[in-house]
C-alpha cells in the first residue's frame, strides 16, 4: 500500500517533471535545422534552457554545455514554431448583434483553454497563435495573441502579463459583405466606411480631451471602455487586424488607416494581387488564406494561389494564416507550400508562417526563428517542411514537449477518428472567411 | 465565301479536337499494370492507339509532341456536385437540393448542369476530366446524377453515362426537413416508399389496363432501382446510419455504392460483407456534424480490408466551393494508402465504381485519350499540373 501511494508520488512527479521547462539544457543534434532568419543548417545543433534559445548553429560552432540532455535528432528538420495570425480555435465568441463595433468586447474573456482544437494546432505545429472573433462585425472585438502551452486558464496562454493594462491582442475589423446586415448594420459598403471612421473621429476627439487635462483627474474625460481600446489603436499600440477581400475593399481599409494613422495587417485578401503596388506603396502587411478553390462568396470569386508570390514580388510582407476552421491547423504548412507552387521564394514562404506572422502580432521579439533569447518553440519534421509526405513528430513550446506523433494519445489529433475532437471544430460558430 | 470559310473552320475544329498526339512520361502510370519508365502515348482519334515503352522510341510523324516528368490517366472526380453548384454561392447556382421533400428520386441531373460553369475549368485545369456529379446529400432522396467530361458546351456533349439516384441518411437530412426529424423516422420513411415501389411494379404488370397505376415519375425511378436499373448512391457517414443503409439495402435487394462514410472504419467488416463499394469523402472533409469523427486514415483501413473504394471531392456549402480530388488523393497517402492506391482511388477505382471503367481511368489502347502531365510527384504540393487532354485534346498546356 505504502508501495503503491510511493509509485503513484513518483510517476506524478515525473509527469509533472515532463511538462514543465527544463532546468538542464536539452540539446537537439544532427537535424537540418531551418532557423529562419539566416540559412539552412546542416547537421545543426539546437540548445535550449528554461524554455529559452541558449544557441543554434553547425555541430562544430555550438558549444554543448556538460550537464546537457542530448536528443538525438538526426535526418529530422526542426524549424521554428508556426505562427498562424488568424485562427478561430478555442470556442470563442466577439461582439453579438446589437451594434456593428465591439471595441470594447475581448475575445479571451471567452476562449475554453481546454478545447481540443489547441491539440489539433499543436499537432499542425502551431506554438503562437491570434484567436480571432468573427467577420460579421465592422469590428467584432479585440483579439488574443495566445502561446500554445499547458493551460488551466487562458492567463496561461496570453503573450501579455497584465490584461487590464497590457496589449494582449489586436482588434478585428472587417469590410466588404460579411459584415453588411440588416440595422445596426452597414447596409452598404459606404455606409461601413462612414461608421468606421466616426468612431475613429470619437476616439481622437476622447483622446485631445485626455490630452487637454494634462493629467489633472478631475477634468479627464469619464472612462470609456470602447475608447480606450480605440485610444491603443490610434496610438499604434493595438494593431487592426481586417478581413478584407475584393481589390476596392481592401483600398478602403488603407485609405481609413491612412486618415487616422493606426497600423492595420490585411487579411484573407482574396484580390490582393489586383492591388499588390497600391499595398506595398502604403506600408501594409498581408496575412493571405490559401483556398483549394475560388468562390464560395462573390468576394472570393478571384481568390488565386498567386496572391503570396505577387505580393512577395511586390516586396509586401506576406503570411498565411489557417482561419481555423476555414482550413485545418493540422494543414497550416500545406498553405506555405502552395505559395511556393505559386512563385513564392521558398525563403519568403517559410518566412510566411512564422517570423512574418510574428511581425504582424509586435512578437518578433519573442517568436518567429530560432535565435539565441527567443522563445524555445519549434518543431520536429521528419522532413521537408513542404513536403506532403513530411508529418510534424514533436511541437515544443517554451522548452516543453507539447505533442509528440509517436505518442497514441497525442497522435489521435493529428488524424482524427472517433471522438477525437469532441466539442466539434471551430467551424459551426465562426462567421468564416 | 461564307459557306466555305464555315467549312475551313469546321475542319480545323475537327483538326484539332482529333489532334495526333505523341506524350512522352519519364513516369507514366498507366494505372494497367506497373508504372512505365520513358513511355510514349501516342493518341489519335480522340483515343489512345498506342502505349510504347522504351527510350529509343522513334516517334512516327505528324504528331505533336508532349513531355512531362509524370503522366497519369485524366483524374475521375467519384462524386461532387460541381455544375449544379456554381463559384459564386449564391441562390441562382445552387441547384444541388431541393428542399421541398424529402423524397424527390425523380429530379434529373441532366436538366441542371451547366456546362459553362466556371468551377468545371478549374477543375480540369487540375487534371479532372470526367466526374460524377449531380443532386448533393442532404434529402431522403435528392435526384439523380451523371458521369460527365469536364468539357462540352450542352449536357448532351459532356455526358458519358446515366448515374445512379442519391440517398441520404444523417442529421443533415433533419436540419433540411421538418420530417423526418429523427435517424429512426427516416428508414421509415424509406422503407414506406419502397413498399409503395414494390405495389406500384405489381400493379404496373397487370394485364388489366384499367388495373395499371397511373404513371408516377417518383415511382417509375424507385421502380427502376428495385429492378437495380439504375444504382443507388447512398451518403451515410455515421456507422449506425451506414448500417441503416445497408440493412435497407438488404431488404430491398438494390445496387447500392456507399458515399461519404465518415466512420466507415467503426463497421469495416460490416461493409466488406455486405460487398458495396465505397466512394470516400474528401480526406479534408471538415469534422463537424455528421462527419466529426472523420478521419485521414480510413482510406487506408478501406485498403486493407480489401473494399473497393474510390475519393471524392464531395460537397461544401462555404469554402472551398469544390475541392480537388488531387489534393484530397495526396493526404490519404500521406496518411498510410500507398501511392499507387491513391492514385487508384481517383482513376481506375472511381472508374469502375461509378462505371465507366471500359472508356476512362488508365492508359490502354483504345480508351479515352484523358490524360495529366505533371511536372513531378503528382501529390506533391510544389508540383504543377502542366497540360490536360481530354478526348485526345489539349485543354490546358500551363502549369497550374
Amino acid at each position: 500500500m505504502n508501495f503503491l501511494f510511493r509509485l503513484i508520488a513518483l510517476v506524478c512527479i515525473v509527469m509533472t517533471a515532463s511538462a514543465q521547462a527544463q532546468e538542464k539544457p536539452h540539446v537537439f543534434r544532427g537535424a537540418t535545422i531551418y532557423p529562419i532568419e539566416g540559412d539552412p543548417i546542416e547537421n545543426g545543433v539546437l540548445v535550449v534552457r528554461n524554455g529559452i534559445i541558449v544557441s543554434v548553429g553547425p555541430a562544430q560552432s555550438v558549444t554543448v554545455p556538460s550537464d546537457a540532455v542530448v536528443v538525438d535528432v538526426s535526418g529530422k528538420v526542426i524549424m521554428p514554431g508556426l505562427v498562424d495570425t488568424h485562427s478561430h480555435i478555442g470556442r470563442g465568441s466577439g461582439g453579438d448583434r446589437s451594434a456593428a463595433l465591439h471595441p470594447d468586447v475581448r475575445i479571451l474573456d471567452a476562449i475554453d483553454v481546454r478545447d481540443d482544437s489547441f491539440k489539433k494546432a499543436l499537432a499542425g505545429g502551431i506554438t503562437t497563435v491570434n484567436v480571432m472573433p468573427g467577420s460579421g462585425h465592422l469590428m467584432s472585438g479585440q483579439t488574443a495573441y495566445l502561446k500554445i502551452r499547458n493551460a488551466n486558464v487562458i492567463e496561461d496562454m496570453l503573450f501579455c502579463k497584465d490584461p487590464l493594462n497590457d496589449i494582449c491582442g489586436g482588434m478585428k475589423m472587417a469590410n466588404g459583405t460579411n459584415s453588411i446586415g440588416e440595422k445596426p448594420f452597414p447596409g452598404t459598403r459606404a455606409k461601413s466606411a462612414a461608421m468606421v471612421r466616426q468612431l475613429f473621429l470619437k476616439a481622437q476627439d476622447y483622446r485631445s480631451k485626455i490630452q487637454a487635462a494634462k493629467g489633472d483627474t478631475t477634468k479627464l474625460p469619464k472612462r470609456d471602455l470602447e475608447m480606450e481600446a480605440m485610444l491603443q489603436v490610434l496610438d499604434g499600440k493595438r494593431i487592426v487586424q481586417h478581413h478584407t477581400h475584393s481589390a476596392y475593399d481592401i483600398i478602403t481599409v488603407l485609405r481609413i488607416a491612412k486618415e487616422f494613422g493606426h497600423r492595420v495587417v490585411l487579411h484573407h485578401v482574396s484580390e490582393a494581387w489586383k492591388v499588390a503596388k497600391e499595398i506595398a506603396e502604403a506600408g501594409a502587411m498581408c496575412s493571405v488564406i490559401m483556398i483549394d478553390s475560388p468562390g464560395g462568396k462573390l468576394e472570393a470569386a478571384e481568390l488565386s494561389y498567386k496572391t503570396g508570390a505577387m505580393l512577395e514580388k511586390a516586396g509586401v510582407v506576406v503570411a498565411f494564416h489557417t482561419d481555423d476552421g476555414i482550413t485545418d491547423s493540422r494543414h497550416f504548412l500545406r498553405s506555405a507550400a502552395f505559395g511556393v507552387r505559386a512563385g513564392m521564394s521558398r525563403k519568403k514562404a517559410l518566412e510566411s508562417v512564422t517570423i512574418a506572422g510574428a511581425m504582424m502580432m509586435d512578437l518578433d521579439k519573442r517568436v518567429g526563428s530560432l535565435k539565441t533569447g527567443k522563445d524555445a518553440d519549434f518543431i520536429v519534421l521528419s522532413g521537408d517542411p513542404l513536403s506532403v509526405y513530411t508529418h510534424i513528430e514533436q511541437t515544443w513550446v517554451e522548452g516543453v514537449k507539447m505533442y509528440d506523433r509517436s505518442n497514441p494519445d497525442d497522435r489521435k489529433f493529428s488524424v482524427g477518428g472517433y471522438n477525437v475532437f469532441r466539442s466539434g471544430n471551430a467551424y459551426d460558430t465562426c462567421e468564416g472567411e | 465565301m461564307k459557306r466555305l470559310s464555315v467549312v475551313l473552320l469546321l475542319s480545323i475544329m475537327i483538326n484539332v479536337s482529333h489532334a495526333q498526339l505523341a506524350i512522352r512520361g519519364e513516369t507514366v502510370y498507366t494505372m494497367a499494370g506497373k508504372p512505365l519508365r520513358n513511355a510514349v502515348i501516342l493518341v489519335k482519334g480522340g483515343k489512345i492507339e498506342q502505349v510504347l515503352e522504351g527510350a529509343m522510341v522513334k516517334l512516327p510523324e505528324g504528331y505533336k509532341v508532349m513531355e512531362a516528368k509524370v503522366v497519369t490517366p485524366g483524374l475521375v472526380d467519384a462524386h461532387t456536385v460541381v455544375g449544379l453548384t456554381g463559384i459564386f454561392n449564391q441562390k441562382h447556382d445552387q441547384m444541388q437540393l431541393e428542399t421541398s421533400e424529402p423524397v424527390q428520386p425523380e429530379l434529373r441531373a441532366i436538366d441542371a448542369y451547366n456546362p459553362q460553369e466556371q468551377l468545371i475549368e478549374f477543375v480540369r485545369n487540375l487534371g479532372v476530366t470526367t466526374m460524377h456529379t449531380g443532386h448533393a446529400p442532404g434529402a431522403l432522396a435528392s435526384g439523380t446524377t451523371i458521369v460527365v467530361k469536364t468539357v462540352g458546351n450542352t449536357i448532351e456533349n459532356a455526358l458519358m453515362d446515366s448515374g445512379m439516384v442519391a440517398f441520404t441518411f444523417g442529421e443533415s437530412v433533419s436540419s433540411n426537413f421538418k420530417s423526418p426529424g429523427t435517424s429512426a423516422k427516416q428508414v421509415a420513411m424509406m422503407r414506406n416508399e419502397f413498399l409503395k415501389a414494390q405495389d406500384y411494379l405489381k400493379r404496373s404488370s397487370s394485364r388489366d389496363p384499367e388495373k395499371r397505376p397511373a404513371p408516377d415519375l417518383r415511382m417509375e425511378m424507385l421502380s427502376r432501382v428495385l429492378l437495380k436499373k439504375t444504382k443507388v448512391l447512398f451518403t451515410a457517414h455515421k456507422a449506425t446510419d451506414i448500417m441503416a443503409a445497408l440493412r435497407l439495402q438488404k431488404e430491398f435487394g438494390f445496387a447500392m455504392v456507399l458515399d461519404g462514410a465518415a466512420e466507415a472504419y467503426l463497421v469495416v467488416d460490416e461493409i466488406k460483407k455486405s460487398g458495396v463499394s465505397v466512394i470516400l469523402h474528401p480526406t479534408m472533409m471538415r469534422a463537424w456534424g455528421d462527419t466529426r469523427n472523420v478521419s485521414f486514415e480510413t482510406a487506408a483501413k478501406l485498403k486493407e480490408a480489401g473494399i473497393t473504394f474510390a475519393l471524392q471531392s464531395g460537397f461544401e456549402g462555404y469554402v472551398p466551393k469544390t475541392r480537388i480530388v488531387l489534393y484530397e488523393a495526396a493526404i490519404a497517402a500521406a496518411n498510410g494508402l500507398s501511392f499507387v492506391d491513391a492514385l487508384a482511388s481517383i482513376t481506375i477505382n472511381a472508374a469502375k465504381i461509378i462505371g465507366v471503367d471500359n472508356r476512362v481511368g488508365s492508359i490502354e489502347k483504345g480508351k479515352d485519350a484523358d490524360l495529366v502531365l505533371f511536372d513531378g510527384d503528382p501529390f506533391e504540393y510544389t508540383t504543377h499540373v502542366c497540360g490536360v487532354v481530354v478526348n485526345g485534346t489539349v485543354v490546358s498546356e500551363t502549369c497550374k
